[in-house]
């Protein structure tokens, strides 16, 4: 974890807010004066974690950026949800693209932006620019521009929203789905039903190859961490990715109720390492604070319905439990232990 | 149209489309009953004065507290706390030591001096209460908090019944009983010491009393025939300790058998050892775990040097103090029979600790009372078959302990209030219970329980100084702070934060929060991350 938590004071730095801390110490969320940069009125499903992780990370770099920010968003849920013409629910400059490259477009705001202050005098502008998308529009698609963004070290924030499959469009595989995950392109038929077991591809880890200032990844369980990475990325110049994890109550088949306890599990599981990363190399991981088994997190999503039932799939639920451990193992992300990732995501001890 | 190119509407904004549509169930703040509050005898409002120490406004927890019992700081120190054993947090890591922030917030405002109002209107009624024990005490408290005429007639010397006359020093100083109990006469409570009430009807017309609570405790000694030599020196346990208040302390000798399983016998043994016994013995006919006595209490005794021999009965008492103890063994359903296996054992003198009858003198002649069992029979109402005589305490069927009789007292002034204006008084439905399950407990931080600090031991065996120690201001404040506000709202914002449709309005500091209906969409993330379970699911009519 990369703030200092607050250790007691009844919940800590855990919930949102806290009346026993001081007003400063308490997160962007529990302000009354918070932005709401998604406002009320979008036609996300009930208990959208995609719509939440926008709001937070949103209003957090509002927050950093006393509100000179554009954002930039690829096609997706969280753009059709948000904007249907002429209706909008953001409530800062906002620009819809194409499917493939936010990232490109973004790049071209941050560089007129910057001819702009230079016109005016000054080095590098005020105003700010987040590129924004879900995971089909960053790790398949959008993957090209993205890559050059990084390359290029242009002066953008990129967010990955990751739901680990092209909800908008009725939940088909992308390259950040899970392994055994039913989708409408991965029907859980056959010898090896659901999404293959394969390498899949790990942005985050990918992007830190880039060799980028910042890399992070977060999740909508654990808000101050996430603002507190949104914030550091936007107190830093060059490109930088952060990479969240939004559970999708339609596409995972969840409880809409449990949104966030499924982020909490994701990461408490080991499934999804909360880290980041400067330069290329793991600066903080977040330790797990409560270690569950990988069935906690996959029993309640209908995508892995088939793992389950009368005669449960053991070898699968363990081959799960095999990723997890590796990454506890190569993330440290128990105890004391160091992270063992290092420039190209290999074990380097 | 004035508009840029390809542009023919104008920027609209999603506030327009009402989600709130959609919601087949609506999340609804609730006040949930929190175990402890569920479990505490007199009723208090634990939760509720928690959250104000919680904050370090202690005054303001004191007043919330003492709204259902007066008395905090022997609370603190004698109360057997069934909230703690209640206390969700016990499921996490151990129960909040909501008796030792009762101790301190007593003991702050014993040194603060805060007072009791006194009431803002005279009612013109007057009602006598006989015994000024715990309950007693509480009644009058409750009563001149109504506005009501409150006298405390009492047979003893000193006020405070059996929290003066049983429980000893080292757990309950002097000092702190005649603080809170001076307190509740300030509010302008009449105390007539030295005082035996015999005849209840003839009292009560004398002085032209409205109304009477009857907490007169049950101090005789019970009695089992032992044969014994005559010049065996046996004694009863409550006279025992009643002696320990007057000029003469009790003459106990070096060697002391007490014969008892319960907390007057583990009380009489201590105390013979701060007296000076070299040898206290306990007998008793079952094992440990069937003592009435509670195992802290029996292990505090252990550790002062107090003996203990289970599964024995006295069978007689011989010259020169030569006992004669059969051993006994726990049949198939537990209960202890004789094995004709004696043993002697040699002691100064015998303290009968085998409980106490009430001494019910005072209710001759009054018509209508049902008695059984010793003790006189009350309706909810706490009150008797005779109609304006209340009772409760020790003198009424109960578990007998300081903190019941506060809460018969408690009941009993609201029913005796509403009697006199010739109503009912309705108690407000028991809330919905907020049980572990209720709770998202991953919210709160780990923090174990603050233990008490212990005198020595040297000085537990030699003096009648206090045994227990309290929490200073930074460990209550801490201790307070592990409470998990079952059922309450503790203004956390999590419900403000991790809704996805912004749907819930925070009203400020203190206000709490609302919904709004025109968004939620009824996912009930707010009820699943609300950590203390205020906030409930409930379907839509249509
Ligand atoms: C040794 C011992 C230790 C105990 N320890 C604990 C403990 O740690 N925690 C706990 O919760 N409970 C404890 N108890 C039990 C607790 O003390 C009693 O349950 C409680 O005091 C009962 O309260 P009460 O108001 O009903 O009566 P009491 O406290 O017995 O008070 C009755 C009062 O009425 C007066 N009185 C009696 N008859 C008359 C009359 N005719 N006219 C005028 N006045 C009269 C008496 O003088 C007395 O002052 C202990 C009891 C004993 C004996
Ligand atoms: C070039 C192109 N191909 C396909 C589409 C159709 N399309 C719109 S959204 C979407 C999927 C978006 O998936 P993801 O990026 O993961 O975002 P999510 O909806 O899951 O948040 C697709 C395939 C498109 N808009 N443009
Ligand atoms: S955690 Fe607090 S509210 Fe809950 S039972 Fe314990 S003391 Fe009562
Ligand atoms: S989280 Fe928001 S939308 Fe969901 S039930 Fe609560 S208030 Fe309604
Ligand atoms: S989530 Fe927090 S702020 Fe909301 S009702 Fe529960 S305790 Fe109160
Ligand atoms: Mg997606």
């Amino acid at each position: 974890m990369g703030f200092q938590p607050i250790k007691f004071y009844q919940t800590g730095t855990f919930t949102v807010g806290n009346r026993l801390l001081p007003p400063e110490q308490r997160s962007v969320q529990a302000d009354m004066q918070r932005s709401n940069a998604l406002n009320s009125g979008h036609r996300a499903c009930q208990g959208c974690g995609e719509a939440l992780g926008a709001r937070y990370a949103i209003d957090a770099a509002m927050r950093a950026t006393g509100n000179q920010l554009i954002a930039v968003n690829a096609t997706g849920c969280l753009e059709v949800f948000s904007t249907p013409y002429p209706e909008t629910s953001w409530q800062l400059p906002w620009i819809h693209s194409l499917f493939g490259n936010a990232a490109a477009v973004a790049t071209g705001v941050a560089a007129a932006n910057k001819i702009r202050a230079q016109k005016e005098g000054q080095a590098e502008s005020q105003t700010r620019v987040i590129a924004q998308g879900g995971d089909g529009g960053t790790t398949d698609i959008g993957f090209g521009c993205l890559s050059g963004m990084f390359e290029r070290n242009d002066d953008v924030l990129y967010i990955c929203y990751d739901n680990q499959a092209y909800m908008n469009t009725g939940v088909q595989r992308s390259s950040a789905t899970p392994p055994a995950a039913r989708t409408a392109t991965t029907m859980p038929v056959g010898p090896e039903p659901g999404n293959v077991f394969g390498q899949g591809k790990n942005v985050p880890l990918i992007a830190m190859a880039h060799g980028i200032p910042y890399v992070a990844t977060a999740t909508v369980a654990d808000l101050r961490d996430l603002e507190y990475k949104v914030k550091k990325a936007m107190g830093m110049r060059g490109a930088r990715y952060i990479h969240i994890f939004v559970p999708c109550p339609l596409g995972w088949g969840s409880a809409s109720h449990d949104t966030i306890k499924l982020a909490r599990l994701a990461k408490e599981t080991g499934l999804f390492p909360v880290f980041e990363a400067e330069y290329g190399e793991v600066t903080n991981v977040s330790k797990i604070r409560q270690k569950m088994a990988v069935e906690e997190y996959l029993r309640p999503q209908r995508r892995f319905a088939h793992l389950f039932g009368k005669s449960p799939k053991l070898d699968v639920i363990a081959r799960f439990q095999h990723i997890a451990d590796q990454n506890i193992y190569k993330f440290g992300l128990l105890g004391e232990d160091k992270a063992t990732v290092g420039y190209y995501g290999v074990e380097s001890v | 149209m004035n508009k840029p190119f390809a542009i023919t509407l104008n920027v609209g904004s999603s506030l327009a489309n009402k989600t709130g549509t959609w919601r087949t169930y609506r999340p609804e703040y609730i006040k949930r009953l929190p175990p402890c509050n569920n479990a505490c005898p007199a009723g208090e409002n634990t939760q509720g004065w928690l959250y104000h120490a919680e904050s370090g406004d202690y005054e303001t927890a004191w007043r919330t507290l003492t709204a259902d019992n007066p008395m905090p700081a022997v609370m603190g120190r004698v109360c057997y706390h069934p909230c703690e054993g209640a206390c969700n947090r016990g499921k996490l890591d151990s129960a909040v030591g909501i008796n030792s922030v009762e101790r301190f917030l007593g003991d702050e405002a014993i040194k603060q001096g805060w007072k009791f109002a006194k009431p803002a209107q005279e009612s013109g009624k007057r009602i006598l209460i006989v015994g000024s024990g715990p309950s007693g005490m509480s009644a009058a408290y409750q009563l001149r908090r109504l506005g009501h005429t409150v006298v405390v007639f009492d047979a003893a010397p000193y006020a405070g019944g059996m929290m003066r006359f049983g429980i000893p020093k080292y757990r309950l100083p002097r000092e702190v009983l005649d603080a809170e109990v001076q307190r509740i006469l300030d509010m302008g409570v009449e105390l007539r010491l030295n005082t035996k009430v015999t005849d209840i009807l003839k009292t009560m017309k004398d002085e032209k009393f409205d109304a009477a609570f009857l907490a007169v405790g049950a101090h005789i000694a019970k009695r089992t025939a032992i044969p014994a030599a005559e010049s065996a020196r046996i004694l009863d346990a409550v006279s025992v300790l009643r002696n320990m208040e007057g000029e003469d302390k009790p003459m106990l000798g070096r060697r002391v058998v007490v014969y008892g399983g319960g907390n007057t016998a583990i009380d009489v043994a201590r105390t013979a050892k701060r007296l000076g016994a070299e040898e206290a013995i306990i007998v008793y006919r079952r094992t440990r775990d069937k003592m009435p006595a509670h195992d802290f209490e029996v292990e505090e005794a252990l550790q002062e040097g107090v003996m203990m021999r289970w599964l024995s009965t006295i069978k007689q008492v011989g010259d020169g103090g030569a006992i004669q103890v059969e051993k006994m063994e726990l049949d198939e359903q537990g209960r202890p029979v004789p094995t004709g296996e004696f043993e002697t054992l040699e002691a100064d003198s015998v303290v009968l600790a085998l409980g106490q009858d009430v001494d019910l003198g005072l209710l001759d002649g009054v018509p209508d009372l049902t008695f059984e069992d010793g003790v006189v029979q009350v309706g909810e109402n706490m009150m008797t078959g005779y109609s304006g005589i209340f009772a409760g305490g020790d003198m009424v069927p109960s578990e007998r302990t300081v903190t019941v009789g506060v809460g018969h007292g408690k009941r009993a002034a609201r029913h005796i209030d509403a009697w006199l204006r010739g109503t009912v008084y309705q108690p407000a439905p028991k809330g919905e219970l907020a049980n572990f399950e209720k709770l998202n407990p991953w919210y709160y931080t780990d923090a174990d329980k603050t233990v008490r600090p212990m005198l020595d031991i040297i000085r537990r065996q030699s003096s009648f100084d206090e045994v227990q120690g309290g929490l200073d201001e930074n460990n209550a404040l801490f201790e307070a702070r592990r409470c998990l506000s079952c059922g309450n709202c503790f203004e956390c914002d999590n419900c403000y934060g991790v809704c996805p449709d912004n749907a819930v309005i925070k009203l400020g500091a203190g206000k709490g929060f609302e919904f709004n209906y025109e968004y939620c969409k009824g996912c009930g993330i707010c009820v699943a991350e609300c950590p203390c379970g205020a906030i409930k699911m409930v379907a839509e009519e249509n």
